[in-house]
């Protein structure tokens, strides 16, 4: 048998990258199959929805009001105050709504999912799963990946309105701007397609954060220890993903 | 690696008028660079029980998972009702895996389940039943393993005794072909651990039991055959005596099933 060595980091990278493949093809071919877990689906979509809520609308926020800051005093120069709005919502809607939102849904679930499915593999109960005739990727990540896939583009809605009015709080009352031709340049060059955009991405991260999240639980080995190191690299990996791939996906979608 | 000598060779013993239900040939397994099984060779008939004994560490959980098809062998077989569990795709391993119950170490019970929906969960996943039917062989299935009216609690509310003994119901619950017990009753008081014994007893008359414990009473008490594994520097994850459970504790072939036996060594 021929045995080549890779250098370690490379060696893990295919190793993580096979995996990753394994996974996404094991999800495929089994999310057509019956039963259906429309509950379970629900179920996860409220645990990785409605949690992240606060953190998301909050950063949201903020974000929209700091963008508002720094685009008005980099703006003023060309005396081109008028176009704050404009930036900020298109800034927010294409970009960093989406991409804020999966960062902090990458922290909150996708280390859950690192954990929770770590513990079940050192505790024995995926093979108890497989035993007991049901394939762990059907029962367990098919529903958690779907739905964060459904989730993260309503939380990045959400996001998108928030960051809008985060800028409009900052500059209307705060830096004086006229709230009327504010709201009018945060519109008057956006389409659908920004909107989309964004909400696209969303999906696309969901699905990078819940599938990176099962497969570290789902290949945990080692005890408690395991499970933690499940859990950073979940968020890690995820995160480094997600920013990666939006490089991709902006140069693909516009 | 050189090839240690393998004196006292059992080979699978042969029998009559029975049929084979599980045949085990030249199983081998790696985990990095330790051999866990080298070359394991068994063949377990219908309705027969046979007990996996010997030291921690020597493979016998590595061997159940291979015969539930939990782990994939390095090289070697294993065939239930005449099908290669390693050639199974995935899918077909799953729908296989209908005709086995197994009970795990530690229980391996779904903790965010409560213990009837545990019990249950089989039931749910593999049969027909209402869901009134399932809750009354739940509720069999606990009060063998007296349990009765523990249902409603969750597993983190149960001890490790009681976790273990759930596991075993849930493993019952279905009636499978061929049932594995991994250690079902270390941990457990001797009432209990009776009351297992006898279940298994029960069991082995109508389906196919292998249990794996380091507890040689109970070997001799609940099975037909016996199959003896030893952890050493020479001979790992092989067996080293493999017969019927009467013949190898009163007349053992090997020294180190002697000793094992005596306690002399484990």
């Amino acid at each position: 048998m021929a045995n080549v060595a890779l250098p370690r980091p490379v060696e893990n990278f295919l190793l993580e990258l096979g995996r990753f493949t394994q996974l996404v093809g094991r999800l495929f071919a089994w999310t057509p199959r019956p039963p259906y877990d429309v509950r379970e689906l629900f179920r996860q979509m409220v645990r990785v929805g409605l949690g992240s809520i606060p953190v998301v609308l909050l950063t949201a926020l903020f974000t929209g009001g700091v963008m508002a800051l720094q685009t008005f005093t980099v703006l003023r120069r060309f005396n081109a105050e008028s176009y704050v709005g404009t930036l900020v919502a298109l800034s927010m809607v294409r970009e960093l709504a989406a991409v804020l939102s999966s960062l902090i849904v990458a922290g909150r679930s996708g280390s859950a999912m690192g954990a929770e499915l770590g513990t079940m593999r050192v505790t024995e109960q995926i093979d108890a799963l497989e035993v007991m005739a049901t394939d762990p990727v059907h029962y367990l990540v098919v529903p958690r990946v779907w739905a964060t896939v459904l989730t993260l583009p309503l939380l990045v809605v959400l996001a998108d309105a928030l960051g809008v009015a985060g800028g409009y709080l900052v500059s209307v009352p705060l830096m004086g701007a006229n709230p009327i031709s504010y709201l009018h340049a945060s519109f008057q060059f956006m389409d659908l397609k920004d909107l989309f955009s964004g909400l696209i991405k969303a999906a696309v991260f969901g699905f990078l954060i819940a599938v990176i999240g099962c497969q570290q639980g789902f290949y945990t080995t080692g005890g408690a220890e395991g499970v933690g190191r499940s859990t950073t690299k979940a968020v890690v990996l995820a995160s480094i993903a997600i920013l990666i791939s939006d490089f991709f996906l902006t140069r693909l979608l516009f | 690696m050189t090839e240690p000598k393998r004196s006292n060779e059992s080979p699978p013993a042969p029998t009559s008028g029975e049929t084979l239900k599980i045949r085990i040939r030249g199983l081998m397994k790696s985990f990095g660079p330790k051999r866990v099984l080298d070359g394991v060779d068994l063949d377990i008939q219908k309705a027969e029980s046979l007990v996996i004994i010997g030291g921690s560490g020597t493979g016998k959980s590595v061997l159940l998972k291979h015969i539930i098809g939990l782990l994939k062998p390095d090289a070697g077989t294993v065939e239930i009702d005449g099908v290669a569990m390693e050639s199974l795709s995935n899918r077909e391993l799953t729908e296989f895996r209908r005709r086995f119950g197994m009970s795990f170490q530690e229980g391996a019970l779904f903790d965010s389940m409560t213990v009837g929906e545990n019990v249950g969960f089989p039931l749910t996943r593999q049969t027909q039943m209402t869901a009134a039917e399932r809750r009354d062989r739940v509720e069999e299935c606990l009060e063998l393993v007296r349990l009765s009216g523990v249902a409603d609690k969750v597993p983190s509310q149960l001890s490790g005794g009681m976790r273990r003994r759930v596991g075993f119901a849930r493993a019952i619950a279905v009636e499978p072909e061929i049932l594995l017990f991994d250690e079902p009753t270390s941990a457990l008081d001797p009432i209990a651990t009776g009351k297992i014994e006898d279940l298994i007893d029960e069991l082995r008359k109508k389906v196919t039991i292998i249990i794996v414990t380091h507890n040689m009473q109970q070997a001799a008490r609940v099975s037909d055959r016996t199959a003896f594994m030893l952890a050493g520097d020479d001979r790992i994850g092989r067996l080293v005596e493999y017969g019927e459970t009467r013949l190898l504790f009163t007349n053992p072939r090997d020294r180190r099933t002697e000793d094992y036996i005596t306690g002399r060594f484990g």
